[in-house]
């Protein structure tokens, strides 16, 4: 295995450098560090694209007939290159993975604009692997002017994605449950277009009155309320990229593509929102911030655990599992020891 | 932690559609601890190289019940060598006539394995066609 990267050919497109490149970054290698480092000025052009929901709303098909919404957009629109990563869930017993995204993606085969990428999430929580944000960043480098993200199906906390890209878009499907799932925090609230799929199965005509009724329990709550009835306060907390957009719901039938154009101009409408708001900036601003943060997290526990005693770490460890130290205790007293002094 | 965790891309080539051996190896890979992407049915030998290289993996396994076999793999294993990817092994699993196998093995496939193979001899032999050990 060479780890050398052609940064010259990864910017290129270089579809066997580019793979090289992603692996080098996902196995968090100092080849792949470097290459981070050195495409990073390049990055920042791409508009990121979160597609998350639960399992089976159809999350994969969609994200397919939307990367060819941008291949082939209407008359007069010039054609983007499109970036798409796939993540699905590592197993937590064997940290194995089967990656199934590409099943529902047949279809883009064999077009040299779009290049697609299965990640396994590799133990992270929250819908996405530890090194999608690195490896949607060489994507940008590489010149995808778009990148679609699909996270794990996971549901109700299935939010990281939402720090990562600058446009969300919530999949739902009939019958998945009753309109108190729907006012629940977190799948919804991260939403900018709700999207409900298989429109074609018994159920639909509820599960768009349960949505539209938790869209409009959530407009009523924000200061720009255009609709009638009580005018409440605004909401203090509210995420400043969120203010001011209106999140559409549409339907669609992702196997037969219907709704598919609607989500793309959704998709369109709210990058230009974006940009006119100002908030483009500001989303990437606090991305980068979250990134930052989460580095100084690893970095610092790398940090830590080079420095560690093997001996005290697994005495503590003895302590705790006689129950005479908590976990949160032994943390503190860890990262009070002295260096080993070897 | 680098870590370097075995990348297996499942495909079937060709026009049947009997995707069970196909599914218990991809399972046996995973729970070996790899990271298995599955295409599922009727990718060409064309499409097959091309995820390969997207996905970056160490080796791809065919599963092909239909007899086209002897021109699938040797496609496959051609398209390879010209997109300049010799390092990415290949192994072929369905149901081979045995006269067949010696052909195949001659266009570089690591191995051809029919019903009745036990899972964890695949996973074995994984390991030691990438060099890399599972986990």
């Amino acid at each position: 295995m060479t780890n050398v990267i052609d940064l010259d050919a990864v910017r290129a497109g270089d579809r066997i450098a580019l793979a090289r490149c992603i692996s080098q970054v996902e196995d968090q290698t100092q080849a792949g560090r470097q290459a981070l480092s050195a495409l990073f000025p390049f990055t920042g052009q791409a508009h990121l694209i979160g597609i998350t929901g639960s399992p089976g709303t159809g999350k994969s098909t969609l994200t397919a007939q939307l990367a060819r919404e941008f291949r082939q957009p209407p008359a007069g629109d010039i054609p983007q290159r499109v970036g798409i990563l796939a993540i699905d869930p590592t197993s937590p017993f064997s940290g194995g993975a089967v990656l199934g995204d590409r099943v529902r993606m047949r279809d883009l085969a064999g077009d040299e604009g779009v290049f697609i990428r299965s990640m396994a999430s590799r133990g992270a929580l929250g819908g996405l692997s530890a090194a999608t944000a690195a490896a949607a960043s060489v994507l940008d480098a590489a010149g995808f002017g778009i990148i679609l993200i699909e996270t794990v199906g996971a549901g109700q906390d299935d939010v990281e994605i939402v720090r990562l890209a600058h446009t969300t878009i919530v999949v739902e499907a009939p019958d998945m449950g009753d309109d108190v799932q729907a006012i629940k925090a977190g799948i919804l609230e991260i939403a900018d277009i709700l999207v409900l799929n298989k429109a074609d199965l018994p159920g639909v005509a509820r599960a768009e009155r349960a949505l539209r009724s938790a869209l409009e329990l959530a407009d009523s709550n924000r200061p720009f309320n255009q609709g009638g009835g009580h005018h409440r306060a605004p909401l203090e907390h509210e995420p400043v990229f969120k203010t001011g957009w209106r999140v559409p719901l549409i339907k669609s039938i992702a196997t037969s593509g219907q709704g598919t154009s609607e989500i793309h101009r959704a998709v369109l409408a709210h990058h230009q929102f974006l940009m006119d708001q100002k908030k483009w900036d500001a989303k990437n601003a606090e991305r980068l911030t979250s990134e930052l943060e989460r580095s100084l997290r690893e970095e610092l526990y790398r940090t830590w655990q080079r420095t560690v005693d093997p001996h005290t770490y697994r005495q503590m460890l003895k302590q705790i599992l006689a129950r005479r130290v908590s976990p949160q205790q032994a943390a503190i007293d860890l990262l009070k020891q002295p260096k080993s002094s070897k | 932690m680098a870590g370097q965790k075995i990348r297996v891309l499942m495909s079937k080539p060709g026009l049947d559609g009997h995707d069970r051996g196909i599914k218990v190896i991809t399972r046996a890979l995973r729970d070996a601890g790899m990271e298995v992407i599955y295409t599922g049915l009727r990718y060409t030998p064309e499409m097959i190289v091309e995820a390969a290289a997207q996905e970056d993996v160490d080796m791809i396994g065919l599963s092909i019940l239909s007899g086209a076999h002897m021109s699938l793999v040797p496609r496959v294993m051609e398209l390879l060598k010209s997109a300049g990817m010799d390092k990415v092994k290949v192994f072929v699993g369905g149901i081979i006539p045995e006269e067949d196998i010696p052909a195949l093995l001659q266009t570089g496939v690591t191995a051809v394995y029919g019903p009745g193979t036990s899972t964890q001899v695949v996973v074995q032999d994984v390991e030691v066609a990438v060099g890399k050990a599972a986990l």
